[in-house]
């Protein structure tokens, strides 16, 4: 009955407004999305998403399944061009810069905006050379000294390090799995990235291992812009700075997460995230 | 969604209930059963072959060899040219040993048939590598005659009429008094392997067929390894996916089910008549065999390539790596394996494949191995084919040895494959 007052799915909402709330002290920005629309063939999954993603702090997108989330965050670092038939429109502006311009080259813009996915997915090899992969092929590293360098820092970011130390010639894959995802996580900063995409890192793991990543990513933003994707109210509540809301490919509400959280201005985030629908 | 739905509570223990799951287990029992019953009979009529293959083919892995003091005399044989002597004699001198009471040339030629046709030039070369014997006597074995080979294996019937076998009672006297002299053996026939095909069955052997079979496959993998690694590579990770990618994927994957022969016409055709390459060569062979053998290359390839999970592709794209990286780094050695066990799979194949190769007349006969890829030879099929359409009695079980040789080449490679897909196969 509570879902009767929203728009039946995937039906195209003609006019809608996002509601946005700024921060108290706002941080200059780093990704700027503009009217971002994108297509699955004939199938449109996001109708026009503008969004300003703000540097060094962590920005958590929330909403029901299927609601363009994962969409809109593969748009950031065009994962999306990989996908047969998929179609993006609108503008993505990293640094100022349009990430869709065909000057721009994908290879550098994915080292700059690198990303962590669902599923633990280390590649597999030993442990040194999952994290050594990134700055290898892209020239980081002058010496072999310094790529050690590297993944021993990376490691140590991801805290990992004290975990692996003894085995980092053994297989990524031999890890547990939240051990897998921070070993994902240090594979990716270990390009010196500016944004870290994370979709949905956590819901393999356990609780135990969560947390871990939880206080990484707190530890991260410092040094890095996140964007993360999570369907736990409580971890987005926890590490985000800011939440935005999505729903049937439309961004809703954004804002300061203590604002989303506790008085969001838009029903449907109300209901949303007081688990009336989802 | 309705209450109606529901016919409140369910009687599990009526005897519809109870019928009913007593079908649905009959119903898997006989599943099972047939599922039995096809396998055991697959496996039987395997066993009937083999079973018959051996019995079939065992006595050509024995050769029968006569053992025989051949006296070397030097009216015959001029130490300075030993290649050159009279050695139809000395071999005449030599059975008469054993039977001074042939003096007739037609009982000399019955005596002259219980050795194989070759001896003499069995003694020549043996004199010729040791000269030093000239004058004095030579102790060698050399292969029986195919019908002294069959009777001595128990093959000839010798309570037959004489009229109605192959070795008549002259002879069978000879061979009984050899026998009992203890001049007649029947080591492992390593000629099978190590000579080449002859007139001659107890000379004929599978050398050249097994180098020629080696050279096609070299030939056959040498080109349809790239180039089907190359193609399945572009379809798979490159190729728009578009009506005329679904185009070329179709024929690709009809072209797997063309009957092998039309691979021989084309090869016949277009390697042989257009481009001039000699016929019988191992090389027009091994293009045909790669012909026949790309589009399976091409589909296992992209199989091995699609059962690589997308998420690693996700992980190397997603930390900056171009596509041309993805794959090199990580899709194609992940399914290096799997392309392995395939080639190896359609290399086997290849091996048994005959019809094409009569087409582009493999089916020679050659009586000594290639020496390379444009000389004439034989393939192991169609060696097993000629040998098959051969009237004398020891190509039979010639025919049955090559055939359990070929087999034994085919377990051997699918063994390798299986022992690579374990060793090396990934689990996710
Ligand atoms: N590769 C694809 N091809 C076609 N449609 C797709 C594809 N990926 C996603 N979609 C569609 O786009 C819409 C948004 O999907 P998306 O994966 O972005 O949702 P999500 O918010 O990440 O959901 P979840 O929380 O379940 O991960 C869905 O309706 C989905 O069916
Ligand atoms: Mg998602």
């Amino acid at each position: 009955m509570a879902q009767a007052a929203l728009a039946p799915r995937d039906a195209a909402p003609a006019v809608f407004q996002t509601v946005r709330t700024p921060d108290l002290h706002p941080r200059p920005t780093k990704v700027k999305a503009d009217t971002v629309k994108v297509f699955y063939g004939q199938k449109q999954a996001l109708h026009g998403v503008t969004i300003d993603i703000p540097e060094k702090a962590v920005t958590a997108f929330i909403g029901p399944s299927g609601c363009g989330k994962s969409t809109f965050l593969r748009c950031l670092n065009r994962m999306n061009d990989t996908i047969d038939g998929c179609r993006v429109e609108g503008e993505i502006l990293l640094d100022n810069r349009d990430i869709y311009d065909p000057s721009l080259d994908v290879v550098e813009l994915r080292a700059r905006v690198g990303m962590v996915f669902q599923k633990p997915n280390p590649f597999p090899k030993s442990i040194f050379e999952n994290v050594a992969y990134g700055p290898r092929i892209h020239g980081l590293a002058r010496s072999k000294a310094e790529l050690e360098e590297i993944v021993v820092a990376s490691l140590q970011k991801a805290s990992l390090f004290n975990e692996v130390k003894d085995r980092l010639h053994e297989p990524g894959t031999g890890l547990s799995g939240g051990q897998q995802q921070r070993l994902c996580i240090a594979r990716t900063i270990a390009v010196s990235p500016d944004v870290i995409l994370m979709d949905e890192p956590c819901s393999a793991l356990d609780p135990i291992a969560t947390a871990k990543v939880e206080e990484l990513i707190d530890e991260l933003r410092k040094n890095f812009t996140i964007v993360i994707v999570t369907h736990s109210m409580q971890q987005a509540a926890r590490v985000s700075q800011r939440t935005a809301f999505f729903h049937l490919g439309t961004l809703v509400e954004e804002g300061p997460t203590d604002h989303v959280f506790t008085n969001p201005s838009e029903r449907r985030t109300q209901d949303y995230i007081t688990g009336r629908f989802g | 969604m309705s209450e109606t739905a529901l016919t409140g509570p369910v009687d599990w223990t009526s005897e519809n209930a109870v019928g009913r799951r007593r079908s649905r287990h009959a119903a898997n029992r006989r599943l099972q059963f047939y599922g039995i019953a096809a396998i055991s009979t697959a496996i039987g009529l395997l066993g009937l072959l083999i079973t018959t293959l051996v019995i079939g083919g065992y006595p050509a892995f024995l050769q029968t060899k006569i053992t025989l003091d051949f006296p070397i005399k030097a009216e015959y044989v001029d130490a300075a040219d030993p290649a050159a002597g009279n050695y139809r004699n000395v071999v005449r001198d030599a059975l008469l040993q054993i039977a001074p009471e042939a003096t007739t040339p037609p009982q000399q030629r019955m005596l002259g048939q219980l050795l194989t046709n070759n001896t003499q030039f069995f003694v020549r070369d043996a004199v010729v590598a040791n000269p030093s014997v000239i004058g004095g006597t030579l102790t060698l074995t050399v292969p029986a005659a195919d019908p002294i080979d069959q009777l001595n294996k128990g093959l000839i019937d010798r309570t037959l009429p004489e009229n109605q076998r192959r070795v008549n009672d002259v002879q069978l006297g000879f061979y009984d008094r050899l026998v009992e002299a203890g001049q007649v053996s029947a080591p492992f026939n390593w000629a099978l392997f190590f000579n080449s095909d002859s007139r001659f069955p107890e000379l004929a052997g599978l050398a050249g067929a097994i180098t020629g079979s080696f050279y096609a496959l070299l030939i056959c993998f040498l080109i349809s390894f790239p180039v089907g690694i190359a193609a399945a590579i572009y379809l798979e990770e490159f190729a728009p996916r578009n009506r005329w990618t679904y185009l070329i994927e179709v024929n690709i994957n009809n072209l797997a089910a063309v009957p092998s022969i039309v691979f021989g016409l084309l090869g016949l055709a277009v390697f042989i008549q257009l481009f001039g390459i000699p016929r019988s060569a191992p090389l027009a062979g091994g293009m045909v065999l790669a012909l026949m053998t790309l589009p399976t290359m091409i589909i296992v390839t992209r199989n091995a390539l699609k059962a690589v999970p997308p998420s690693i592709r996700e992980g190397a794209l997603g930390v900056g790596a171009s596509k041309h990286q993805v794959i090199m780094h990580h899709v194609l050695p992940l399914s290096l394996p799997g392309i392995l066990t395939g080639t190896i799979i359609g290399l086997a194949q290849a091996l048994g494949e005959t019809a094409p190769l009569l087409l582009v007349g493999m089916n020679a006969f050659i009586t000594s191995p290639p020496g390379g890829f444009l000389e004439a030879s034989t393939a192991l099929p169609t060696q097993i084919f000629i040998w098959a359409d051969s009237p004398e009695r020891g190509f039979t079980s010639r025919t049955s040895a090559g055939i359990l040789v070929l087999l034994g080449f085919l377990i051997v490679m699918n063994g390798i494959a299986i022992f690579l897909r374990q060793r090396l196969e990934r689990r996710w």
